[in-house]
Formats: structure tokens, sequence, C-alpha cells
């Protein structure tokens, strides 16, 4: 199971700052789980964009948001509501946001920080998207990870090393990352997201508690045993 | 002395390149800076360039000082976390290094030693705010120093990147990030640099053109191929192919390049590659 945590309601407002209208997307798998992205979440936080000035254009928590090819049926009731509202917040791990982004052309933001994600990237398995850094980026690099898709795992913009858009690691399978969300962003009209510095990381947090890790899967099991045991 | 001073005097600055060698012979090394001495104001000293693995550029950026030169110190974020930048940092200053250059570094697979695992644990944005930080008299821990560094603060910023534009914003990060002077990567087109210096007008930060002594046709296709945001204009090209002197053309070439940026930017960075005795025939034939 991928273990998310709900980012601090002051960093998800700092991200809408200056949009006023949000479309809510929850995932009714992992997040779900984790308590930090099913309908009872995807709702209190409804509440609380709302009581800090937010209109709400609409929200639905879908299943596996990881499930890159299922999203667009699965917005697709929400679709005009969607498209008048200025962004997504999405409240899953970092795979499912990444997968909205790449389903989407609309700005989104990362609802959670991905914690652990026990080996696996979800249901969108042709590359490794997400590292469960801890304290997700997506925000500013309109919903493609920094972490996985530059090579040196910059945070602050390209370094001068890419050539053609492509990486200068391997560059015959690598395209440059920061090239790809400048595409990006640029594309979106959100240019001023690669204005803002980040200082040094807390690496510290890509080492989620030893105990998350391996009980986690471990009780999920154990539910749904109990649920087959019930019926 | 830090290059800031410099700029505030008005000076046309010129630095150059000091690559120490793999080994601890210094013997050709400070031949070559001896050579420009009292030719240029400062000399960068690289941080295991292209990854390749080398003498280091702390212990020669204090060599270079004890010898009267005053030694641009590079550090890259490749091969070291923040806790061995911030103490390289300070043993620096200790050593009277006051001109440090912030850069993010090559991917280790660029190098000689392409299995090592590569660090990056900051980047050239946040180490110009590690360098800030502890100048202010904290680690970024929040811890206060005993005695606080002094440092002025470069970077770099490729013109002939494509596209430009991300480049130009992370120049603007790093300026907001405490950086205090600019080089750039080899310039071989005025043109396209005079666009690139009105792109960056409203940024009230020195900027010193980069330049590399061509050696010959060959080297400039190489480059073309391999080097990023390095472009010779087929014209250039020609010119050392078609010449009977190949040093003489290149000295010449060059020198066009200098004056060329004498009205655009605030200095040169003149990377001679080994033939730093032709740099001051270039400057000469510059101007300067």
């Amino acid at each position: 199971m991928l273990v998310s945590e709900q980012k601090p309601l002051e960093e998800i407002l700092h991200s809408l700052e200056g949009e006023s209208t949000v479309f809510l997307l929850g995932c009714r798998g992992c997040a779900e789980a984790s308590h930090t992205g099913g309908e009872d979440e995807v709702l209190a936080m409804k509440d609380s964009l709302e009581a800090a000035g937010k209109t709400i254009s609409g929200w639905t928590a879908l299943d596996f948001l990881c499930q890159k090819a299922l999203i667009k049926t699965g917005l697709q009731p929400f679709r005009d509501r969607i498209m008048a509202s200025d962004s997504i917040l999405v409240m899953c791990c970092g795979v499912g946001v990444q997968a909205t982004a790449a389903a989407v052309d609309k700005t989104i933001h990362p609802g959670c920080n991905t914690l652990s994600m026990g080996g696996s990237q979800g249901e969108w398995r042709g590359s490794e998207r997400c590292a469960e850094c801890g304290d997700c980026l997506l925000d500013y690099t309109g919903g493609i990870c920094p972490i996985t898709a530059c090579t040196k795992s910059l945070v602050n913009g390209p370094c001068g090393g890419a050539r053609d858009g492509r990486c200068e690691h391997q560059p015959e399978v690598r395209p440059c990352g920061w090239q790809l969300i400048y595409e990006r962003l640029e594309k979106l009209g959100r240019l001023d997201k690669l204005r803002e510095i980040h200082l040094p990381r807390d690496h510290a947090r890509a080492e989620p508690p030893k105990s998350l890790r391996s009980t986690t899967f471990w009780a999920l099991e154990q539910a749904e045993e109990q649920k087959g045991t019930e019926a | 002395m830090k290059l800031t001073d410099l700029f505030n005097d008005g000076k046309f600055v010129i630095t150059s390149e000091a690559g120490p060698p793999k080994g601890v012979d210094t013997t050709k090394m400070f031949e070559e800076v001896d050579l420009l001495l009292d030719k240029v104001h400062a000399f960068n000293v690289t941080d295991q360039q292209s990854s390749v693995m080398r003498l280091g550029s702390l212990a020669v950026s204090h060599l270079l000082k004890q010898r009267g030169a005053e030694p641009i110190f590079q550090l890259t974020c490749r091969d070291r976390n923040r806790l061995a930048l911030q103490s390289d940092l300070l043993s620096a200053y200790t050593l009277g290094i006051e001109n440090v250059l912030c850069l993010t570094g090559d991917y280790v697979s660029l190098g000689d030693h392409p299995d090592a695992k590569p660090v990056f644990d900051l980047d050239s944005v946040s180490l110009i705010h590690t360098v800030k930080t502890l100048c202010a008299g904290h680690d970024l821990a929040g811890k206060e120093l005993l005695g606080a560094p002094d440092f002025c603060i470069g970077a770099v910023v490729s013109p002939g990147a494509d596209p430009l534009e991300p480049q130009i914003i992370k120049m603007e990060n790093k300026i907001a990030a405490g950086a205090k002077f600019f080089q750039t990567q080899a310039v071989y087109d005025l043109d396209q640099f005079e666009q690139f210096m009105g792109q960056v007008d409203h940024l009230d930060v020195p900027v010193l053109g980069g330049i590399i002594l061509l050696k010959s046709a060959g080297m400039a296709r190489f480059m073309n191929r391999n080097v990023a945001g390095v472009h010779v204009p087929e014209s250039l090209v020609n010119r050392m192919e078609d010449t009977e002197d190949k040093v003489a053309t290149s000295i010449e070439i060059a020198a066009e390049l200098v004056k060329g940026m004498k009205d655009l930017c605030q200095g040169v960075h003149i990377m001679a590659l080994g033939w730093e005795k032709w740099v001051p025939d270039v400057l000469q034939e510059a101007g300067l």
C-alpha cells in the first residue's frame, strides 16, 4: 500500500494563492485507507477551504487515481465544473497526482505527501514516478516530479547540462525532466511557479518510521481478511 | 580581494581558470597560472571538472592565494552533502579564500568514475543560499557560528541554452538567493549574446562572458556536438579550418569576442585549456 499524509492546510492554501475556484479529487484506494484522501477527508478539506474563502466547484473520489487510463472516464461527469475551475487539488499519493496531471490540462496541486510506497508505483507501472520523498513538490512543477524526472533530483530548475531537451546522463533514454516541467508550466500559464526558491530539503522525511513501513500493508491485509470472514 | 570590489571600482574584470591536475604534481598548472598572474584579476579553480577525479579545488585555491593570485573557489553539489559543503566553505575562508562560485556539477556518468554515488543533496540555488546563510553567522541547522565567513558569491548561466527562459528564471532565483556576479558558458555568437544581455538587462548584477580558445576546427565541431549550450557558428569553424596558422586565427577570434563583449557586459572569463601562453596576446589584441 502507498502511505500518504495530508499536507498542512497552510501549505495547501499557499499553493492555491491567487486562485478562487478549486475542484477536489480524492482516491478510494490507498489514500482512503491512509485517511488522507477518501470521501471523508475530501469533504473535510472542502469545509476547510470554504472557510478560507475558496469556492469548491465540485468534488469526487475515484477508485485508484494511479489507474491513469480510468481517470478521464471517472472525471467525465465533472468535466464542465473542472474546466471552469482554476485548479484541481488531488488528495492521494504522488503517482495519482502525476497521473491526474497527465490526464487533465489543468493546474494540479498535491494535497498529500507520500511517505511510503511499499515498493510499488500504484497501477501506473510504466516508470518510477514517485520517490516517496515525504515532501511533495508537484505543486511547483506542473504535476511532473523533479525528484524522479530529473537525474540529479534538482528542485530549483534545470542545470546547464541538457542538450536538445535530453539529459546529460543517458540522453538516448532520458528527456530533461526540467524541460518537461517548463513546457508543462508554460502550457498552463504557470511559469510563476518556477520563481519560488526551494531551500535545502528535509531528507529525513524520505525515511518514514519503521513501524509505518512494516505494519500498514499487514494492517490492510488483516482488515480484508476480517471483511471476508464477516461476508 | 572580492570580485565585487573590482566591479564597484568600474573595472572590466578578467578571470581565467586553473585546472588542478590528476595527481599531486602542480608544476605545469602553476606554469600556466604564472603566465597570466599579472594579466587577469582572478582564477577559477575547477572542482573535479567534468566529474573527472583530480586534486581538489580547495587546496589549489589556497596554493594560488599563497602565490599571490586571487582564487575563485568552485564548489559543486555533486560530491558533497550539506555537512561537507558547509565545512569546506568554512575551511576555505580560514585559508583566505573570498570568492566562491556555486555550481550544480556534472553528473558522475560524464567523468572517469561513473560508478560513483552522486550526491546532489543541494543544488546551485540552495548552495548559494547556504553560503549566504553562513555569511550571516548561522549554519543550515540554524546554529550560530563562532565567527562568520564573508564570501563574494558567484554563479553561472548558459546564454546559449535552448529554451533560454528557464535559465533566466533560474538566474533570477540565484540572485535572490545571494549571487553577486555571473560567469557564462562559452560564447561564440556575439549577436546571440547581445540578445541574452538584453533579456537580463533588468538584473543589476555583473556578467563575465565566457571565452574558450578554439584550438582547431575539430575542437569546435566536437563542442557543437557534445557541450551543452555551446554553439560555434559555421563561419568560425571555417576560419579555423582554412587557416594556415591556427594559433593566430584562434587569438584573432578570441580577441574579436573579447572586444565585442566590452560593450555588452562587465568582464570576460577566459578558459584557455592549456593555451594560457596566448591569452596575453588575446587581451592585447582586444585592447585590454
